[in-house]
């Protein structure tokens, strides 16, 4: 299946989606997003291209197997959790770093739940691109 | 074995030799320097584990625990010291030494916990590593299919065991085994007693090999021998009788604790004995020798006197210093000769001087013949057996007279025979073996002399500790050579006669035995691959069953059983009740038009002969529950189901343009009979979730996330919050679910069908059964 039409606006509409993507990750924490809708987001960005061109040009645009890119984001979760044993905490309790942190003024808040999220992100995404990618190719 | 595999050049094994050696010497002097603090107070340390559920790390050193630390290190230098010798140029050592020191950690866990869940761990620890070691030769079908059976045994008497301790722990009230363990006089009376009890002994049994359980450990002999010396004589195997001394102050004393421990370890005893004769390679008779041994144990346990315990603890030093002794030796043997076959072997005492003396000061022990300690350990049990009241005497005292005489006999076999003579024709030319193969025999052989002339260093520092510990009161324990003109001396001599007329015609009795084993119909052996065969019928005939592979079917099942289940519940629970108000009052005109969308999707959905329009109808639906969420100021599951959604319609379409255009079934009684299952579930659904919101809410849950989600977690977004933050574990679980799945579904697409594993030439019907046993 080739158009034309797709093809092109899928150029864009592919980029964009990952933007937005790593955009709903990263506000997931205050405003409606996260890892998983990010995760969601950016398998659809991959999957419309998987329709537009195929397999194997969007598996060389991904570069890494997607297999790989989702036992990645478990190893990220997980280890975000043993984070809290350095502290002394349980698994996954969230540490927080506040840099620039000044009197009145949080700075810039980094956590170990945001490493989570990233994770999550990695497992949803690679997991679905797994999924497709092998029913694009085998059915 | 030791021949037939490509050499690596290492010294020692290499690194993981010299670290395998040096960990356990290491930890022996450790629990060296514990011994005098330790024979004068007991001790408890750890730390917490799941502390909300009473599990601990805590360590339980007294005199029972420490001297099978002991044991444990002791011996286990010796093996490793060996093992470096006899296997340090095989390819895979490293591999083993990992599996040894992975079964060390888990014995000395389990001889030294103190809590009985982490005891438990350990003790399936244990069970994996020993697997592991006895499928070492992974290429022999036979040492695979003995490594499998020894796991499915001792697994299943694990698994039973864990359930009599989650009993135990919750009728004491911890699982601290000290907190148990002096609550004995209530544990007794306890209605549940029984039960306990028997899924302990279940557990024990296994591990420890008794009749009917035992037909594991001498087919656990495919193992490399330095494994069989250490976990099949000396350490794992004992881990069963570990546990029936531990619990004895706990669950000990009674008339069932008497009668079962006495009864089953008197049958394993006198049988293995009996069946030890019957052998001719010599690493099946020690492995028969050794599940007498564990009988005594047992049965010395139950009998549960002060004097029969001290006979127990003594007999467990004394066992395990001459069996590992004579394992390591035959393996010395057969690494020299090529074979352990009893009719083959003769006269290598010119060859092999120092093995010859290793197996000679064993032997000696293990017969019972003074001055070495194995005399004391027989003349001990004598007392302790005549020291009983009524019929336990007489039946303790017979089967402890027999099982001795035999030994006598299979010590003449192992350690006599081989030896004596003229030097006979072996595959290869007898040679004396190399130091570090000889030290471990010679010196536990050494040590069974030296604790023979010196009882009172035993008697001081280990049999009185842990017979202390065993028992539970403290008493004296006074261990002597000589004892005066009595009856256990005179049943010695009875034994020492018996034996040596015995030993004379073995070869006759052996022949003997072997036609009354071929005449008869009790096989353990093939009924265990009965029972297994029976197992993989039944597991065959219920997965044709329930899983028919036909997805409208379980489509059908699920939504009919959902549909039954819940409805019952809901009817007999009155959620058709008065108080229910059913009028739709206040819902805006938009949402009515979603609504109505929903519905007409659904229809669609249902009448559509066409695939693609019931997907792209099933979309509408989704999407409009999502436009509900966002009505209902809930963006974030908003999105979810729209992205969801989304793909699934993707998803499914990329699939469906690649089926063949089927007909669609549409017998009407088919049609029909889905349309009510479908219209039945539906109803009760709306009728469910109209019952339900009409309760009140119970808004604890949401007001403390309200509250906390911004000062402790530092978001706004209380459901992304609860995600990642406050529930994050449940998360977690989820994209491992993810994850699985999708490599699961990888897995099922990419899986070339018909691709079949390939066939061994060698023993086919073992392999074929070795082979279903591990797939399964």
């Amino acid at each position: 299946m080739q158009s034309l039409i797709l093809t092109t606006a899928t150029r864009l509409l592919v980029a964009l989606l990952l933007v937005f993507s790593i955009y709903a990750l990263l506000r997931g924490h205050n405003l409606p997003g996260g890892g998983f809708i990010g995760g969601l987001i950016g398998a659809t960005g991959f999957i419309l291209y998987v329709i537009a061109t195929s397999v194997s040009d969007a598996r060389s645009a991904l570069r890494a197997d997607p297999a790989n890119i989702a036992m990645l984001g478990v190893g990220i979760a997980a280890f975000s959790g043993i984070m809290g044993a350095f502290a002394g905490d349980a698994f996954l309790t969230g540490q927080w770093l506040f840099l620039f942190a000044a009197e009145g003024e949080k700075g810039l808040p980094l956590s170990s739940v945001l490493v989570f999220d990233v994770g999550v992100y990695l497992a949803v995404f690679g997991g679905i691109l797994t999924l497709v990618f092998a029913m694009e190719e085998e059915i | 074995m030791a021949d037939d595999y490509p050499k690596v050049d290492r010294v020692m094994g290499g690194a993981s030799g010299w670290f395998s050696i040096a960990l356990p010497a290491v930890l022996f002097l450790y629990f060296l320097g514990l011994v005098p603090q330790i024979a004068e107070a007991p001790q408890v340390r750890g730390i917490e584990w799941v502390p909300s559920l009473g599990i601990g790390l805590s360590v339980l050193l007294d005199g029972l625990s420490l001297t099978f630390a002991l044991l444990i290190t002791g011996i286990g230098t010796a093996v490793t010291l060996y093992s470096a010798r006899y296997l340090g140029q095989h390819p895979d050592y490293p591999r083993f030494v990992a599996y040894l020191m992975m079964f060390m950690v888990g014995m000395l866990g389990l001889v030294l916990a103190g809590n009985l869940i982490s005891l438990f761990v350990f003790w399936e620890v244990t069970t994996i590593a020993s697997y592991l070691l006895i499928g070492f030769n992974a290429d022999s079908a036979k040492s695979r299919r003995s490594a499998l059976q020894a796991l499915l045994v001792t697994g299943t008497g694990g698994l039973i065991l864990l359930a009599g301790m989650i009993v135990l722990g919750t009728v004491a009230g911890s699982f601290e085994l000290v907190d148990i363990l002096s609550q004995g006089d209530m544990l007794r009376e306890h209605p549940w007693y029984l039960a306990i009890l028997l899924l302990f002994l279940a557990g024990a049994f296994t591990k420890s090999a008794q009749v009917p359980f035992h037909f594991w450990l001498p087919n656990a002999m495919a193992a490399p021998t330095p494994v069989s010396a250490y976990l099949h004589s000396a350490t794992m195997v004992k881990g069963g009788v570990y546990l029936l001394a531990r619990m004895n102050p706990g669950l000990g004393g009674t008339e069932a604790w008497f009668w079962i421990l006495t009864l089953f370890g008197g049958v394993t005893a006198v049988f293995a004995s009996v069946m030890a004769l019957r052998q001719t390679d010599i690493k099946q008779v020690l492995a028969y020798t050794t599940l007498m041994a564990l009988g005594t144990l047992t049965m010395f346990i139950g009998a549960g006197t002060h004097y029969a315990i001290m006979a127990a603890m003594l007999f467990l030093v004394v066992h395990s210093l001459y069996k590992a002794a004579l394992f390591l030796m035959i393996g010395i043997v057969d690494h020299a000769t090529g074979t352990r076959e009893t009719g083959v072997l003769g006269g290598l005492s010119k060859a092999m001087p120092l093995t010859g003396l290793a197996a000679a000061l064993a032997a000696v022990s293990m017969a019972g013949i003074p001055p070495m300690v194995g005399f004391i350990g027989k003349e001990f049990m004598y007392k302790a057996g005549l020291g009983l009241g009524g019929f336990g005497a007489i039946w303790v005292t017979v089967m402890i007279f027999a099982a001795s005489v035999m030994m006598f006999v299979v010590a003449g076999i192992v350690a006599w025979k081989p030896f004596r003579g003229e030097l006979r024709e072996t595959p290869h030319a007898a040679h004396e073996g190399p130091w570090p193969m000889l030290a471990g025999p010679l010196g536990l052989g050494a040590l069974s002399l030296i604790f023979g002339l010196f009882p009172g260093v035993l008697a001081h520092y280990f049999v009185g500790p842990a017979t202390h510990a065993v028992f539970g009161e403290v008493r004296e324990v006074h261990l002597y050579l000589w004892g005066g003109i009595n009856m256990a001396l005179i049943l010695s001599l009875l034994t020492f006669l018996a034996g040596w007329l015995m030993y004379r015609r073995h070869e006759a009795i052996r022949h003997r035995l072997i036609r009354i084993e071929q005449g008869s119909r009790v096989n353990f052996d093939a009924g265990w691959d009965r029972v297994l065969d029976g197992l993989k019928a039944l597991a065959a005939w219920q997965t044709r069953l329930i899983q028919t592979g036909n997805l409208q079917t379980y489509m059908a099942v699920i939504f009919a059983s959902f549909t039954v289940l819940v409805g019952t519940t809901f009817l007999l629970r009155g959620g058709m009740g008065s108080g229910i108000n059913y009028e739709a009052d206040g819902v805006h005109p938009i949402q009515w038009t979603v609504l109505a969308l929903i519905a007409m999707g659904a229809i669609l959905a249902t009448i559509t002969s066409s695939r693609m329009t019931a997907v792209a109808a099933l979309g509408v639906v989704g999407i409009g529950v999502a436009l509900i969420f966002i009505m209902f100021s809930a963006p974030d599951v908003a999105i979810t189901q729209l992205l969801v959604e989304v793909l699934v319609v993707v998803l499914v379409a990329l699939v469906m343009l690649r089926l063949p255009h089927l007909p669609v079934r549409s017998a009407s009684g088919f049609r029909a009979g889905h349309a009510a299952i479908a219209a039945a579930f539906g109803i009760l659904s709306t009728l469910v979730m109209i019952a339900v919101l009409q309760t009140p809410f119970d808004r604890r849950l949401t007001d403390f996330f309200e509250i906390a989600s911004w000062p402790e977690a530092h978001g706004r977004n209380i459901v992304n919050v609860i995600l990642v933050d406050f529930r994050a574990t449940d998360t977690f679980g989820e994209i491992v679910v993810v994850v699985m799945a999708a490599v699961g579904a990888y897995a099922l697409l990419r899986g070339a069908p018909g691709a079949k594993p390939t066939p061994e030439d060698e023993e086919p019907v073992q392999v074929a059964a070795a082979d279903k046993g591990e797939k399964v």
